[in-house]
């Protein structure tokens, strides 16, 4: 069974600005093969930065985003009926351990607990993956790497990872990159001047200030770029701001009347 | 005699009125209303007069209509002149001609006020429906005492016009007169505003933009444009004519007003922002300056060189305050104020604060003009400093510094900025004063009161006679029962031994199991073998195949809350027909049973008791907390529990909800355990507190809490059924029952 392996390499290089040493610490770990973990709350850029590694190291890259109603057979594969009976169908994760790529899974502890324990034989020493219904033992191929990432914020006491999966992985820290770099990812991703960038900025603050007092999780970069794309298309700023920001996180009418009003007094 | 005083003889003849001091002033009467009225008017003017000279009350009430009707008839139109003169007429054939002189005084503010004809009818609709309510009569059908209440009233009719609409003032009456109608004492202690009630009430019907409904949202301004996290102490503005309360802050909090009218285009709730943001900005730029060695004109000056300084500094963060900042500065008009007559130290710093922070302000005096330089140049590049405005503002004040201003007439017109706080806090006074010495010997409670049990806490009831809340009217205290002997639980645990295993055998089967197999499905997780062959094998043979070949599995907990409110008034104490036990025994028993295999499920679940004896004391008895497990201590106060007093049930409902809305799952039940209908012994109208509860019932529902009712009264079907609705409740008619159907009823409810 072949797969194409060039439909998951990355060509064009993703925009992704450095925050600290984290290129760094990353290649060091794919040096060695390490699993790594990437913490950090919804659209800090967890996702963004993995592609962008994938790029730089120029190999493939296989994303699954988790869900709740996902299984083993979801990562793995299953058997499909067909004319002549039945037909296995390698699964994603099965796909990147025989191509070698880079396995991401986001959001990891959206996935139901009997489905995270699969991953363990391939995030030890053994970076083998046993496919038990079809009775094959997958060696991984020797480029092979586990990425899994994961939003600590939000998620109820029932999704924390157990212990066992956790103590496999090596971790990274994301959090929002600090005002001035966020301004300027903003500004390069959407093409806005860098003044109103730092507004946006600001307005994120503001909400983020309120996590835990009503909202779950603060303005993320990815919705500031959001707001940016529409001031650049000629949306007057504050509703630009009210589409993007305010809208979408939170149906709190307290909250969104204090952000509608910060965005009233930073805009001006 | 010229033709104009004979026109005025005219005039003269048609006012039927002898009183001496008509003669003094009757051609200035004359003369404002010729101004004023047409000849219609004019005549109705005299005839009212007449009328109102007829009733015999003295000079007072003619000289007021005299005075006050041409303006007022011009104000809201000559028909005035005839109503007030009939509702005059019609007073003074009532036991209520005292009130006369005070109604006719509260008029001008009145029609000054409401504007319209058709306001003042209003007005007038609303007054004379309250005079009429409470104007009682001892026997047979004439009214034969005078309303207690109409007199204080029609005293705080100006200050009650200047706070409510006219339907505010409606809904205010209203409540007084539907509550205090055959209570003279209290009906008198509402209408002159004495009674707590009275004021909250007011403070419910007042227009404007109340800090109670905005509180969530100020604190999250602070939290989120602040990073401050406050305490905020609201203070009243409507009591306190003399002295203007201002905003202010200290260790205790900040303090702001309870509510804020919108004025030019300000909303309430952004005047409310305005005046936090100056409070935070204060807290995060000033410094504290040492006092002492400033006169209080210094001192003046450097509060509002800092106040202009810091609100710079929050402009630079928010810039679009400008505007709001801009629409709630007064505008000083220069040359406004004369300093030969009268002090304008506030004037002048009121202009330069302007000048600040509008660039088009147009001032010319160059001393301004010179410190608004010098004021930029400080802050150009920088935040300067407090110490920077305080050395500003001290030689401002001496280059500008007049004879005058030591005058003890202030100008304080358009000099004042609300939204701006006292700036107590800039200062620190290093030599203590004599009063501050005195306070020092303020003698130290030395015994202190540790309170039983929780602060109290105040619900409002539902009032079906007029369809609203009756505002903060019942005082709930809740504690900790107090402990009793832990091993009677066990004890009925073992007499119910047979019943208990029974139980277990039935929670077995009710255990949640977290996880199902569904079969039969056309997207599923997994392969269903069996059924796959089998498609297969249709397959093969030529058949449609089914399709539902897979199987996947379903997430499958039980996630309940459950509060159990037990009704511990004094009917417990009864023995039913039949039975050996009392009531309370049976309930104990019943919620020992119930509690002991919730425990085994391990559902959410609390247990709480209340009874009532008034409005003023619920109680309100914690038995079993959500975190707490069937231990020793519940048992101890479950065997402790003792009946008394009466079941005012809707406080003990509500307050049972806001634990209940504190907990997470998915499901939430509120079990009701009664032996009889919602009654309380302030409580005449039997019909009240079961629609109060029904009330509290619904509000409930519409927080996604189930509530059941589980009654021991036999005759509950008659009210029931209005209060938890056609399924909300189980009639036990078998008390004896009780301790065998409480669990599996339960069981019932959430299986």
């Amino acid at each position: 069974m072949s797969v194409d392996k060039d439909q998951y390499i990355i060509t064009k290089e993703p925009f992704y600005e450095v925050q600290g040493n984290e290129v760094a610490l990353y290649e060091a770990a794919y040096e060695s093969r390490l699993p790594v973990m990437i913490k950090g709350p919804t659209g800090c850029g967890k996702s963004r930065f993995i592609e962008h590694m994938a790029w730089k190291l120029g190999k493939p890259l296989i994303t699954v985003a988790c869900n709740e109603d996902m299984t083993a057979s979801d990562l793995v594969g299953r058997y499909l009926l067909d004319a002549n009976g039945t037909r296995w169908l390698d699964g994603p994760l099965t796909t990147a351990a025989r191509i070698g790529a880079i396995c991401y899974l986001d959001e990891i502890v959206e996935a139901r607990q009997d489905t995270t324990v699969i991953i363990h034989p391939l995030t030890d020493h053994r970076r083998t993956l046993p496919l038990d219904k079809k009775g094959e033992l997958i060696e991984a191929h020797s480029d092979f790497q586990l990425v899994i990432s994961y939003n600590p914020g939000y998620q109820s006491l029932m999704k924390d990872l157990k212990q066992s999966t956790k103590q496999r992985f090596t971790g990274l820290d994301f959090d929002y990159p600090d005002t001035k770099v966020e301004a300027s990812i903003v500004t390069k991703e959407a093409g806005i001047d860098e003044a109103t960038a730092t507004k946006l900025v600001k307005i994120a603050h503001t909400a983020r200030h309120l996590k835990g007092h009503g909202l779950d999780e603060g303005i993320s970069t990815r919705l500031l770029v959001y707001a940016a794309t529409l001031i650049n298309k000629g949306i007057e700023a504050k509703a630009a701001c009210k589409m993007a920001l305010v809208t979408p996180i939170t149906d709190d009418k307290d909250i969104r009347s204090t952000l509608v009003h910060s965005i009233d007094t930073i805009f001006g | 005699m010229t033709t104009k005083e004979l026109e005025y003889a005219d005039y003269r003849d048609k006012l039927k009125c002898s009183f001496e001091q008509i003669e003094d002033c009757f051609d200035d009467y004359m003369k404002d209303a010729l101004r004023n009225l047409t000849n219609k008017g004019v005549e109705d003017y005299l005839s009212g007069a007449s009328l109102v000279c007829m009733i015999g009350r003295g000079w007072e009430p003619v000289s007021i209509y005299l005075e006050e009707m041409p303006q007022m008839a011009k104000r809201v139109g000559e028909p005035i002149l005839e109503i007030v003169s009939k509702h005059v007429w019609d007073m003074s054939r009532s036991p209520n001609g005292k009130a006369i002189p005070p109604f006719m005084q509260c008029l001008p503010e009145a029609s000054r006020r409401l504007g319209t004809l058709e306001q003042m009818q209003h007005f007038f609709d609303i007054l004379f429906k309250m005079l009429d309510s409470t104007t009682t009569s001892v026997h047979g059908h004439h009214k034969t005492h005078s309303s207690q209440g109409f007199l204080v009233l029609l005293e705080q009719i100006p200050f009650l016009l200047s706070q409510l609409s006219l339907e505010g003032l409606k809904n205010w009456i209203e409540y007084g007169v539907r509550n205090y109608h055959n209570h003279p004492e209290r009906q008198k202690d509402y209408f002159s505003l004495q009674s707590a009630d009275s004021k909250a009430m007011l403070q419910r019907e007042r227009h404007g933009t109340l800090y109670m409904d905005n509180e969530r949202k100020l604190d999250m301004y602070m939290r989120s444009m602040w990073q401050q996290e406050e305490y905020f102490v609201p203070y009243s503005s409507g009591f306190d004519e003399l002295r203007k309360p201002q905003p202010y802050y200290d260790s205790l909090g900040m303090r702001v007003p309870d509510v804020y009218d919108d004025i030019d285009g300000v909303r309430g709730i952004n005047r409310y922002r305005i005046t936090l943001a100056h409070m935070a900005a204060h807290k995060r730029w000033t410094e504290r300056q040492v006092a002492d060695n400033l006169s209080p004109f210094q001192r003046v000056a450097v509060e509002a060189f800092e106040d202009s300084r810091i609100e710079q500094l929050i402009l630079r963060e928010y810039p679009g305050l400008k505007k709001y900042f801009l629409a709630l500065h007064p505008t000083p008009i220069e040359g406004d104020c004369d300093s030969e007559k009268e002090s304008c130290v506030r004037h002048r710093l009121a202009m330069f604060s302007r000048a600040i922070l509008d660039e088009n302000h147009g001032y010319q005096n160059p001393d301004i003009l010179e410190y608004v330089e010098k004021f930029w140049d400080a802050l150009k590049d920088s935040e300067s400093s407090t110490k920077e405005m305080l050395n500003l503002a001290i030689s401002f004040t001496a280059k500008t510094r007049r004879q005058s201003d030591l005058a003890p007439k202030v100008r304080f017109e358009n000099t004042e900025v609300d939204y701006r706080d006292d700036n107590r806090h800039m200062w620190v006074f290093i030599e203590e004063n004599d009063e501050a010495e005195d306070d020092t010997s303020e003698p130290q409670s030395s015994e202190v009161i540790e309170p039983d049990g929780l602060p109290p806490r105040h619900y409002h009831e539902w009032d079906y006679n007029t369809s609203s809340y009756k505002p903060d009217w019942v005082t709930l205290y809740e504690s900790l029962h107090a402990p009793g002997n832990a091993s009677d639980i066990d004890k009925i645990l073992e007499k119910h031994s047979a019943l208990a295993n029974y139980l277990k055998r039935i929670l077995d089967l009710l255990k949640p199991q977290y996880y199902v197999r569904q079969r039969y499905q056309e997207e599923g997780s997994e392969l269903d073998l069996d059924v796959a062959i089998r498609s297969l094998i249709d397959l093969k043979s030529g058949t449609q195949p089914d399709p539902r070949i897979n199987m996947s599995h379903r997430h499958d907990g039980r996630d309940f809350a459950v509060l159990l409110l037990m009704d511990l008034s004094a009917s417990l104490h009864d023995i039913p027909d039949g039975c050996t036990q009392s009531i309370l025994e049976l309930s104990r028993e019943a919620v020992t049973l119930l509690g002991w295999s919730i425990e085994q499920l391990g559902d959410k679940f609390a247990i709480a008791g209340f009874h009532s004896d008034t409005r003023h004391n619920v109680r309100y008895h914690h038995i079993k907390g959500f975190s707490e497990h069937w231990d020793n201590g519940v048992k101890a106060r479950l065997a402790a529990i003792e009946a008394g007093f009466s079941t005012r049930m809707g406080a003990a409902v509500r307050h049972a909800s806001h634990y209940l809305e504190g907990q997470k799952a998915d499901k939430k039940l509120l079990l009701i355990l009664t032996d009889g209908e919602p009654a309380d012994i302030d409580v005449t109208d039997e019909k009240l507190l079961i629609e109060d509860t029904h009330k509290a019932v619904d509000e409930l529902s519409s927080k996604g809490i189930y509530t059941h009712c589980i009654s021991l009264d036999k005759k509950a079907d008659d009210y029931i059924q209005d209060i938890f609705g056609s399924s909300g409740y189980t009639v036990i008619d078998n008390v004896e029952k009780l301790p065998e159907k409480l669990p599996m009823l339960f069981t019932a409810l959430t299986s």
